[in-house]
């Protein structure tokens, strides 16, 4: 059924336990995602490391569980990653979800597929990730 | 229960209720966004294509005659609708927001002063508080706030007389019916409070044309304004209603043609109201397709439309309120048949989106009232809105697809 394929066990799991929840205080810099359509509203703290690494991640979420399950499992897959692997991620991802893009190397974030069958919820599925990249370019606070 | 069903004897007449939605039959809560149309305003924008179509106010030929007399009579069937005066009160728009956004430009931004207070409800749709910000900024005027407390949404209306003797408001613009909450206001004591201080009114009657008589002479507002779409009538048609010593006052919203007397190179003089503020060919099927959904609005009665949505509303508050975690919002009772709600922490999208696969069509968002659902400290509620053919059965359905999703989500 597609509404089972779209909500997965893994899915609902994230959204009602989300993964590194929570603020970063600075010199963590912060972005945030906006859904003006819904009032969904994410916020993604990054702390990278010396080397440019992302050291740690955090995030907080008003939203649905697509939002918050899809920013909770990124920050697992970019969690240790450069800033520009993290973007690639990103484009990945999104690829995946647009353009029937490959899978590959996506882990579990392929658990969002069923988005693809549910357009008007392509927004939620990558709200958080717009956060992300805000977070990288974003400034400390 | 002593109401009689208005489903029984009217829910065939809309053709669009029976389909299954994801392999089960519909079940449409979505009123408050927009009413479905009964087969008379579909068979009649139809026809109206099909015999009578050509310009209006143009052309000397037949059909331009024709088009020209269906137009002005819809005209005057709203104006009858409303118990307005006269007909030449009656202007045609695409909507409540374009009727609001003609009041705000052309009446205030002409008559406020900087200083002015525009006074409003924290309940406002957006198109009932947007168009004021931008025009006080434009003017320098100021907005004031009826404020709103509680889930029940509740209005200290006793604080009213004070507001206007404390502050220089000039116009007072309110929702007749909350489109989250399901409150009613009390518009006909608004306005004479208002007119004992001089102020103007507009009642933004969006939830309340297709649901109760509306009476422009006993609510003596100044203006009023309504959607086509929400109450039987076709997209793309509104109404504003202005009382005529206001309108004739008032400079054009846009201008082209229809809407003036002689131009010249250099200048123009303007129509009499209503064509002043008809720039442009109208929405005449439009129009026309309005008039006859009013028709059918008068034909149900819309005394039993008031009835039918009272006891759905307090049924369904009632039934919802029995569900675990169930956070309903707006009065008590005396509602209309609108129900806002939040179900455990469970997220208004994914709600939707869950009722959906079961049929069920809701509203699930901020229904454009972002400052009140954030002053209720959430970002989104679902919604559930009922109108003249809702069944008991469906409502069933609702309640039970609240519990499954609880489950779901739990
Ligand atoms: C109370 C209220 N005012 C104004 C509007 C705007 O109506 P429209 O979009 O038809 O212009 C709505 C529609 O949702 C409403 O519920």
């Amino acid at each position: 059924m597609d509404f089972d394929e779209l909500y997965q066990e893994i899915i609902l799991d994230h959204s009602k336990r989300p993964r590194n929840s929570g603020v970063l205080p600075p010199p963590a810099t912060r972005g945030s995602g906006y859904n003006p359509a819904c009032g969904d509203e994410v916020t993604v703290f990054v702390l990278k490391s010396a080397e440019g690494k992302i050291e740690t991640i955090s995030f907080q979420a008003q939203a649905c569980a697509i939002c918050t399950a899809s920013t909770s499992l990124m920050t697992l897959q970019v969690k240790g990653t450069t800033q520009e692997q993290a973007l690639e991620i990103q484009r990945h991802f999104i690829d995946f979800l647009t353009k029937d893009g490959s899978s590959e190397g996506l882990g579990h974030l392929r658990a969002l597929a069923g988005v693809k069958k549910f357009p008007q919820r392509l927004k939620c599925a990558t709200l958080g990730w717009h956060a992300l990249e805000a977070a990288l370019k974003g400034d400390a606070g | 229960m002593t109401v009689p069903s208005l489903a029984e004897r009217f829910r065939a007449d809309f053709p669009i209720l029976d389909q299954t939605v994801n392999g089960h039959p519909l079940v449409y809560l979505d009123n408050a966004a927009s009413t479905q149309r009964p087969t008379s305003v579909i068979n009649e924008l139809s026809r109206y294509y099909r015999h009578d179509h050509a310009n209006v106010h143009r052309g000397l030929h037949a059909l331009s005659t024709r088009a020209t007399a269906l137009y002005e009579n819809a005209r005057q069937r709203v104006a009858t609708f409303l118990n307005a005066e006269d007909p030449e009160s009656i202007v045609f728009t695409r909507g409540t927001t374009e009727s609001i956004n003609l009041v705000a430009s052309s009446w205030a931004g002409n008559e406020l002063k900087p200083g002015d207070g525009i006074l409003l409800t924290q309940m406002e749709h957006h198109a009932n508080l947007i168009p004021w910000q931008i025009v006080a900024r434009r003017v320098g005027a100021r907005l004031y706030f009826l404020t709103v407390t509680g889930d029940e949404g509740e209005i200290d209306w006793s604080q009213l007389d004070t507001i206007f003797t404390d502050n220089p408001i000039r116009i007072v613009a309110l929702t007749h019916i909350s489109n989250s909450l399901g409150r009613i206001n009390p518009v006909a004591e608004v306005c004479r409070t208002a007119h004992k201080h001089g102020a103007v009114t507009l009642i933004d009657a969006a939830q309340s044309a297709g649901h109760m008589p509306l009476d422009v002479r006993a609510i003596d507002c100044d203006f009023l304004a309504f959607s086509g779409h929400k109450c039987c009538g076709p997209t793309g048609i509104g109404i504003l209603y202005g009382r005529k010593s206001l309108l004739e006052k008032m400079e054009p919203y846009q201008t082209g043609g229809e809407m003036i007397v002689s131009v010249t190179f250099e200048g123009a003089e303007w129509k009499p109201p209503p064509h002043r503020f008809e720039a442009g060919t109208p929405h005449i099927a439009g129009a026309i397709g309005l008039a006859t959904a009013l028709d059918y609005l008068d034909q149900v009665g819309r005394n039993s439309i008031q009835e039918n949505d009272h006891h759905f509303g307090n049924i369904a508050a009632t039934r919802l309120r029995e569900i675990p975690d169930l956070r309903v919002f707006g009065p008590l009772d005396e509602r209309a048949g609108i129900v806002s709600f939040q179900l455990g922490k469970i997220h208004a999208h994914d709600l939707v989106a869950f009722a959906d696969q079961h049929g069920v069509a809701l509203r699930g968002g901020h229904h454009c009232n972002q400052p009140l659902v954030r002053k209720l400290g959430l970002h989104a509620t679902a919604r559930a809105s009922f109108y003249l053919y809702n069944t008991e059965s469906e409502l069933d359905r609702l309640v039970a697809v609240l519990h499954s999703a609880a489950k779901y989500f739990g």
